[in-house]
């Protein structure tokens, strides 16, 4: 079965999806993203959805999920390089994805997780880099 | 009754034939009075399309009765659509189009007359069917031509849509959307997607959606406000809506619209502060400047 692959990127971890996602697949990944979390006890996830041409209302609960399953273990999800007609869909199913943060890319998702760890825990950061 | 119709149809049909000239040079005459613009048309054209409307209609009483809608009358139909699509456009009005083919009734029933002179109840029959016939033709050239003016609205409605959506790039990272007009459904959908698409573009972080331009704002204007917000976060950028006048702020607060999630600003200008606070950098007058003001 194809998995989709968690990078470990110091205190964060990198989750690109490359394959349209089907339900099977979603779960794994919460199952796996979850897991790893947990293992490296990572601050932060990026979730990069920027070749996800298509969502569903599954899919989108998904993410919202994976988004407070990584809170409850002290990690921020930000998801990032949603497409446009994406994100049109998402809008027109009524789901805003709420409890999740978004940024236009990568590096701006990952700015956006260092500005708000700095803020919270500067010293634990501090130590890192 | 079937036999009666023959008998009609077979009447018509050699009036069509036989005074085909005459019909047509009386025709004329009689469109020269009321329905000929020469400013619009010309003389040769007017005459062939009115010698092709004969033929056509007699090609159709011929094989397929009176009833317009048969396959028989296609090409009758396609000729009085072409005629009524060209009128439109060359700005006849609707009744200037319609008499092309209702003027005809006046030869026809010359011509009726004369035949049928010391028949009065095939007369009465003739000339009902005539008038019917015609009346059918009429009003399917009205039809077209109001369609072909409909395709036109459309095409500017559509024309406008597409116009009054700019994007503006007000800096690195800063757009202003100025929405002028009302917001339906479909707006808001090109407004949605024109947004999206520059954000991408631009890679931008702040969009402005400028209300000054529309003139009221309701649920349904709101909720679709509330719509392309949402669409930007979910992409990842920040949206402030300014331009909200006072009269609008009281009308949202009555209807009890939460905008409470969303950034509001009065002025764009205010919006641009803000913008440019979030993110991170700043005006300031240059001290050349200050001096200036105090010397």
């Amino acid at each position: 079965m194809e998995k989709i692959p968690i990078l470990r990127m110091g205190d964060f971890l990198l989750v690109t999806i490359q394959v349209d996602m089907h339900d099977r697949l979603a779960m794994a990944l919460q199952d796996d993203l979850t897991q790893k979390i947990s293992e490296t006890s990572a601050r932060g996830v990026l979730i990069d959805i920027s070749s996800l041409e298509i969502v569903d209302s599954f899919i989108g609960r998904m993410l919202g999920n994976i988004a407070a399953m990584s809170r409850v273990l002290d990690a921020q999800t930000v998801v990032v390089g949603m497409r446009p007609a994406v994100a049109i869909t998402l809008v027109e199913l009524g789901m805003s994805l709420p409890g999740v943060r978004t940024a236009l890319n990568v590096d701006a998702g990952m700015e956006l997780l260092r500005e708000s760890l700095n803020g919270h825990e500067g010293i634990r950061h501090g130590s890192n880099f | 009754m079937d036999k009666g119709l023959q008998n009609r149809q077979a009447g018509l049909s050699e009036i069509l034939t036989k005074d085909e000239s005459s019909l047509l040079a009386d025709w004329l005459k009689e469109m020269s009075g009321s329905v000929r613009r020469s400013d619009l048309i010309k003389e040769s054209e007017l005459r062939s399309e009115s010698a092709l409307f004969l033929k056509l209609l007699r090609q159709g009483v011929d094989s397929g009765g009176y009833d317009i809608d048969g396959a028989a009358w296609q090409p009758m139909r396609e000729l009085l659509a072409e005629i009524s699509r060209s009128r439109a456009q060359q700005g006849f009005t609707p009744t200037e189009t319609a008499t092309f083919v209702l003027s005809f009734k006046k030869p026809l029933f010359k011509a009726i007359r004369t035949r049928f002179e010391k028949d009065a109840d095939a007369l009465a029959t003739e000339l009902w069917s005539a008038t019917a016939l015609l009346d059918s033709l009429g009003l399917y050239t009205i039809e077209t031509y109001i369609k072909t003016r409909d395709a036109v609205i459309r095409r500017q409605q559509e024309e406008m849509l597409e116009l009054s959506t700019p994007v503006v790039k007000l800096w690195d990272g800063i757009l202003a959307l100025p929405i002028i007009g009302t917001l339906d459904s479909a707006r808001t959908q090109v407004v949605m997607e024109t947004l999206l698409e520059s954000i991408v573009k631009t890679n931008s972080k702040v969009a402005i959606i400028d209300i000054t331009g529309v003139p009221t704002v309701d649920t349904v204007v709101a909720q679709h406000l509330l719509k392309t917000v949402t669409a930007a976060r979910l992409m990842g950028a920040d949206c402030i809506i300014s331009g909200v006048r006072p009269q609008i702020a009281q009308t949202i607060v009555h209807l009890g619209i939460n905008l409470l999630d969303v950034t509001t600003k009065a002025t764009l200008s205010d919006a641009f502060r803000l913008a440019l606070q979030r993110t991170g950098l700043s005006l300031g007058r240059t001290s050349n400047h200050t001096a200036q003001k105090t010397a």
